[in-house]
């Protein structure tokens, strides 16, 4: 069983006692080990780009005007050095980049995962934390959510308003349907929990944790999870309950 | 041939002929710390080229396996190595304790190479020969340079320089120790070098594999018969030479500290093939175990005897006291050993703490369930030093103890009873370690070598690394430079054939009598039967009694015994009732040698023979001598060769702890 | 005590297993889990059927031999190894399920038993450090911090009896591996092989069909030896370090 999975996704054996290994990346990708550190590293760039990305949402409370314009200079950033725009898509390219990393690292490592225990236990029992067992869906919900909501909010293709140059009517159209604040609002609850385990995980591939460090590294990944999806939720919230129309 | 038939013997067994003494032991003349740089000049090379064309076989892979395949290996031998357990990593070395001995003089406390020499033919009871002995104490301090390389991580100071503490009753500080788990460190570093070695495509090893008979061509051993314990496949291994590391006997006794698949077949059926079995009935008694709690108890569990440098022993003075311990007055105590050797009270040695718990045990006064067991208690030590200060020091111990029995040994005394431990006594060897057979050798505890009649604490480690990285390695290229390489044999040969014919005869005819009684059950009963005659204290009626009864229980074992399942398949039942065969024969065999032996010496202890106020009692002037049995046949007297034992640097004194 | 058994049954590596359920009466409290299957056996083994199959050897908890999970959990409800479990965990009229280590890379070799020798290979691909007998430098030429000694004896006390693997949910070998990686890359002698060490025994495990970690943190506290979760943290920090230097 272990030769099907590996046939699907090589990982041989490094050579011992050669002098001769691949590249650095090579030797990342080449490994569980190493693929888990390019997970943790695309993680932590998304997951500073969601602090941002959410610190930027904020700015929906200050009004139509403070926020349409906020987006706009989205566009000029690095100017006159970047042309208009570029900065825009050399931040959509990295984050493509590390969504995709970090997806195809996670759905081979899965199979790899699945594939090395594929008899269960007869007798059941509740094993880890729910924020552990749930990585793995709550990935794949966010990885549709992403999708949707750059059809939604970028390119407009499912937004009810659908006004270019226009975010802050755009976005109080998507959250007054019920549907835009569940998936919403579902998706905000999804990240929470990846970004708690996640960030904690990420701290430890990475090397960076220690029983001394523990306590740290916990209520850090709890007060990011808490303080995002707070952010995030605030929005579809206020625009629930009017505070925002 | 016919394989462990049971046979009504021509002559009684206890009829031993006396065959020609063993005069040849290889031990060079000269100076005694000279001796092993002469052997090791003396002894030829093979040049490193032809080193690959020459096959070794190691069987066990313990601290002496281990060390050998590896280093034999590193050497340019091809080495093909077996072992029964499932992984190299698991062989029985991994539960040693306390430490390892070497004269290392890091204290500054006055010790050397000759006091580690002295001390050991002392403790050993003036029964060892002293060139293997003065060997031993050389090559330790280059053990423990070998293992911090491979990186044991041993016990550190916190200058970063390495500890050592006293052991044993000893006064140097000479032992090193990794926590309470020495022996798995040392095996550790064992099988890792060995695995270096397998990767390097240097060492064939087969796990889960069991010699099960040797095969002797022209006189010289070339080969093995193994069982592969998976499939059943009975398989022939040749080599130029074999070498066995496979432990002790203990197990003769069913509850001893070995592990539950520790076993004597290979040492056995090496002795069946010409190969003496010296001091058979040289066994350890350590006398700090957890007691059994019942008949199904399987196995028993060592501790430290350390624990006995701050508990106190006793058993209550009237018999049958079946109150509370907490319960008994101050004054109905009897704290024996304190009372009978007043100035060593609670340290004598292994063998008279162990002697005389049994002495109160057969008076009636024993505690727990079956009165097998006598109190270990901290209460004073607690009182004097803290709770806590008896925690730092025990801790580790107590929290197993309370593991296994349940009780808590800070408020109740613990209970303790002496167990078998380990066996002196092993194949013979001349001093490359080499048996009776040309081109078989035997290392570690399944020779005889070293420790005479008594091993000291920390000391079994020592010999088998001794044994395994410096020893054997050095001497036998000189069997294998003598002895080139040249008829090849194979699995067509008649000898290997006839082997494998009766070691699958056995088999066969193990599954095929279909009877009532478990193996297990065999085993307890002879295991009973050698605790009560052959085990603390012999006598002539008992050993006589037990020696009239081994061969019934042989017979009643080839009538009655049920192995369910098949030879070829996984079979732990059939691996355990081939075990016992040996076992029947070997006990018949430890009976013997006790009985001739008519003193007390080490942990042999003959109530015949005693002082007047009860110590053992040694009779140099009849037994120093190694005594090396020859097998003749199943049930046949054996013929006893004698080695004349020499004591040039280390003169015999009678021990004294009163 | 009364107990019903629910055990796995398996001929042989390629036979289909099925759970059986046996009852055993007279179970003593002071039993090890171990002689509670001897005693079964013992009746198995009159009633003409085929015994139990499982490992065990030392019963002291160290050799690593036994490996049983026992009602879902590596080695039973204490944390210690299968024969230093007692009876007294259980109470009377228990069911109690008893089944191999469950992993891809641990294919069961009869009922209980499993094939363990990927770890022996991922020991061989560079769980040692090269010191051929006869090379050592005297044992004080180099110091170690007792901190470092400490250490490395805290992650060298695995026994590789596999519970981590087995309470894995994705069978991953990680903290067996980190074990022996930090043993021998924190001390001085096994500086020289730091780097090849981590990346050669990562690739074994790799290629022996083990899961990746998703620090579900199962192994640690199945492990009867304590080995701490930390030790996988520490190995993810030498493999980049390695890596980044390519051996």
């Amino acid at each position: 069983m272990a030769g099907a999975v590996l046939t699907v996704e090589p990982m041989a054996a490094l050579d011992t006692r050669t002098d001769r290994r691949p590249s650095f990346v090579g030797l990342l990708w080449g490994s569980t080990v190493g693929k888990k550190t390019a997970m943790a590293v695309s993680g932590i760039v998304m997951l500073l780009y969601l602090v941002v990305h959410m610190l930027g949402n904020l700015k929906i409370f200050f009004g139509a005007a403070d926020f349409d314009a906020y987006a706009a200079w989205l566009r000029t950033i690095g100017e006159p050095f970047l042309h208009h725009e570029w900065f825009l898509w050399i931040a959509r390219v990295v984050l493509v980049a590390a969504v995709v990393t970090h997806a195809v690292a996670a759905f081979q490592l899965s199979r790899r995962d699945i594939a090395a225990r594929p008899v269960k236990y007869a007798h059941k029992r509740r094993r880890a934390s729910y924020a552990t067992r749930t990585m793995r869906w709550g990935g794949v919900i966010l990885g549709l959510f992403i999708v949707w909501h750059i059809l939604d909010l970028t390119t407009l293709t499912v937004n009810p308003h659908a006004a270019a140059g226009h975010p802050y009517a755009n976005v109080v159209a998507t959250f007054s349907t019920w549907y835009g604040d569940v998936i919403y609002i579902a998706a905000m609850l999804a990240l929470g929990l990846h970004i708690r385990h996640g960030f904690w995980s990420a701290a430890q591939t990475l090397g960076a944790g220690s029983a001394a460090r523990d306590r740290v590294l916990r209520t850090t990944a709890d007060a990011l999870a808490l303080l995002l999806t707070a952010g995030f939720v605030s929005v579809p919230v206020a625009v629930m309950t009017g505070l925002v129309s | 041939m016919t394989a462990s038939t049971p046979h009504t013997a021509s002559t009684a067994y206890t009829d031993y002929a006396t065959g020609a003494p063993v005069v040849d032991t290889k031990a060079p003349q000269g100076p005694i710390a000279e001796r092993w740089d002469t052997r090791r000049f003396e002894a030829k090379l093979v040049n490193p080229a032809n080193r690959r064309k020459q096959t070794v076989i190691v069987v066990g892979t313990g601290l002496a396996g281990g060390a050998a395949g590896a280093t034999l290996a590193e050497q340019g031998y091809r080495v093909v190595q077996f072992c029964y357990q499932d992984s190299p990593r698991r062989a029985h070395s991994i539960a040693a304790q306390g430490g390892i001995n070497a004269a290392k003089n890091y204290r500054n406390d006055g010790d050397s190479v000759h006091r580690l020499f002295y001390d050991t033919v002392k403790g050993g009871d003036f029964r060892a020969r002293e060139s293997n002995v003065h060997r031993l104490a050389q090559v330790s301090v280059e053990i423990i340079d070998q293992c911090v390389a491979q990186g044991v991580p041993f016990a550190r100071e916190y200058g970063g320089l390495l500890d050592t503490r006293s052991f044993g009753g000893v006064q140097v500080s000479r032992t090193f120790y990794a926590r309470g788990q020495t022996g798995q460190q040392l095996l550790l570093g064992a099988y890792q070098a060995l695995s270096r070695q397998i990767a390097a495509g240097n060492v064939e090893m087969h796990p889960r594999t069991e010699m099960l008979d040797l095969i002797v061509v022209d006189g010289r051993a070339r080969g093995i018969v193994a069982r592969d314990l998976v499939t059943g496949r009975i398989g022939t291994y040749f080599a130029d030479a074999v070498v066995l590391a496979s432990g002790g006997y203990g197990n003769v006794f069913y509850l001893s500290t070995n592990a539950m698949n520790s076993n004597a077949t290979a040492v056995w059926r090496a002795h069946r093939r010409g190969a003496y079995f010296a001091n058979p009935c040289f066994t350890q008694i350590h006398p700090t175990c957890i007691p059994r709690t019942g008949e199904h108890q399987s196995k028993l569990t060592l501790m430290s005897e350390s624990l006995r440098n701050d508990g106190r022993i006793w058993v209550p003075k009237a018999k049958g006291d079946a109150r509370a311990p907490r319960d008994i007055p101050e004054d109905e105590r009897d704290y024996y050993l304190e009372r009978i050797y007043p100035s060593f009270g609670n340290l004598v040695p292994r063998d008279i703490a162990s002697r005389a718990a049994k002495n109160v045990c057969d008076e009636g006064r024993g505690v727990g369930p079956g009165g097998q067991g006598v109190y270990l208690d901290f209460a004073d030590a607690i009182a004097r030093m803290g709770r806590k200060a008896v925690e730092a020091k025990y801790g580790n111990l107590f929290d197993m103890y309370a593991r296994i029995t349940d009780e808590d040994p800070y408020e109740v005394p613990m209970r303790i009873y002496p167990a078998v431990h380990y066996t002196m006594g092993g194949l013979w060897v001349d001093y490359d370690l080499q048996t009776t057979v040309p081109g078989l050798f035997a290392i570690g505890e399944a020779n005889f070598s070293d420790h005479g009649a008594n091993r000291l604490g920390a000391s079994a480690l020592m010999q088998g690394l001794a044994d395994g990285y410096f020893v054997l390695p050095s001497t036998i290229n000189d069997y294998l430079a003598r002895n080139p390489h040249k008829d090849e044999v194979g699995g067509d040969h008649p000898e290997a054939v006839a082997a494998v014919r009766e070691t699958e005869e056995r088999l066969a005819r193990l599954l095929a009598v279909d009877g009532d009684r478990t193996p297990d059950s065999f085993h307890r009963e002879i295991g009973e039967l050698m605790w009560e005659y052959c085990g603390m204290a012999r006598t002539d009626a008992g050993l006589r009694k037990a020696l009239a009864r081994i061969p019934e229980i042989r017979e009643e074992f080839w009538r009655r015994i049920k192995v369910p399942g098949t030879g070829e398949e996984f079979n732990q039942s059939l691996e355990k009732a081939n075990r016992i065969v040996d076992y029947l024969e070997l006990a018949e065999l430890m009976c013997l040698d006790a009985l001739h032996r008519a003193e007390s010496c080490g942990g042999h202890f003959r109530e015949e023979s005693q002082t007047a106020d009860g110590e053992a009692a040694r009779r140099d002037e009849a037994f120093s001598y190694a005594a090396a049995w020859e097998f003749t046949g199943t049930g046949e007297a054996p013929a006893l060769h004698k080695e004349d034992l020499v004591f040039e640097y280390v003169h015999p004194t009678q021990r004294s702890y009163a | 005590m009364k107990l019903t058994l629910r055990v796995w049954r398996q001929k042989n590596a390629g036979a289909e297993g099925a759970m059986s359920t046996y009852e055993v009466d007279g179970i003593a409290k002071d039993m090890s889990f171990l002689e509670m299957l001897d005693t079964l056996n013992e009746s198995l083994i009159l009633s003409g059927e085929d015994p139990v199959a499982f490992d065990h050897d030392c019963r002291e908890g160290i050799c690593g031999a036994c490996s049983l999970v026992i009602n879902g959990e590596a080695h039973g409800p204490e944390r210690t190894t299968t024969c230093q479990l007692h009876m007294r965990s259980f109470s009377d009229g228990d069911t109690i399920d008893i089944e191999p280590w469950r992993a891809s890379a641990f294919p069961v070799v009869k009922d209980l038993v499993v094939d363990r020798s990927a770890f022996d290979r991922i020991i061989e691909s560079g769980g040692y450090i090269t010191a051929p007998t006869g090379s050592a430098p005297e044992a004080h030429a180099t110091a170690v911090p007792k901190p470092a000694a400490d250490f490395a004896f805290e992650h060298a006390e695995c026994i590789g009896c596999g519970a981590c693997v087995a309470a894995c949910p994705n069978g991953s070998a990680m903290l067996f591996t980190s074990a022996k990686v930090n043993h021998l890359n924190v001390l001085p002698q096994g500086a020289p092989e730091r780097g090849s060490r981590v990346l050669d025994m990562v690739g074994q495990m790799d290629s022996e069909g083990f899961g990746g970690c998703t620090l579900a943190g199962e192994c640690a506290t199945a492990c009867p030896k304590g080995i701490p979760l930390f030790s996988i943290t520490r190995m993810n920090r030498e493999f980049v370090r390695a890596a980044r230097k390519r051996g």
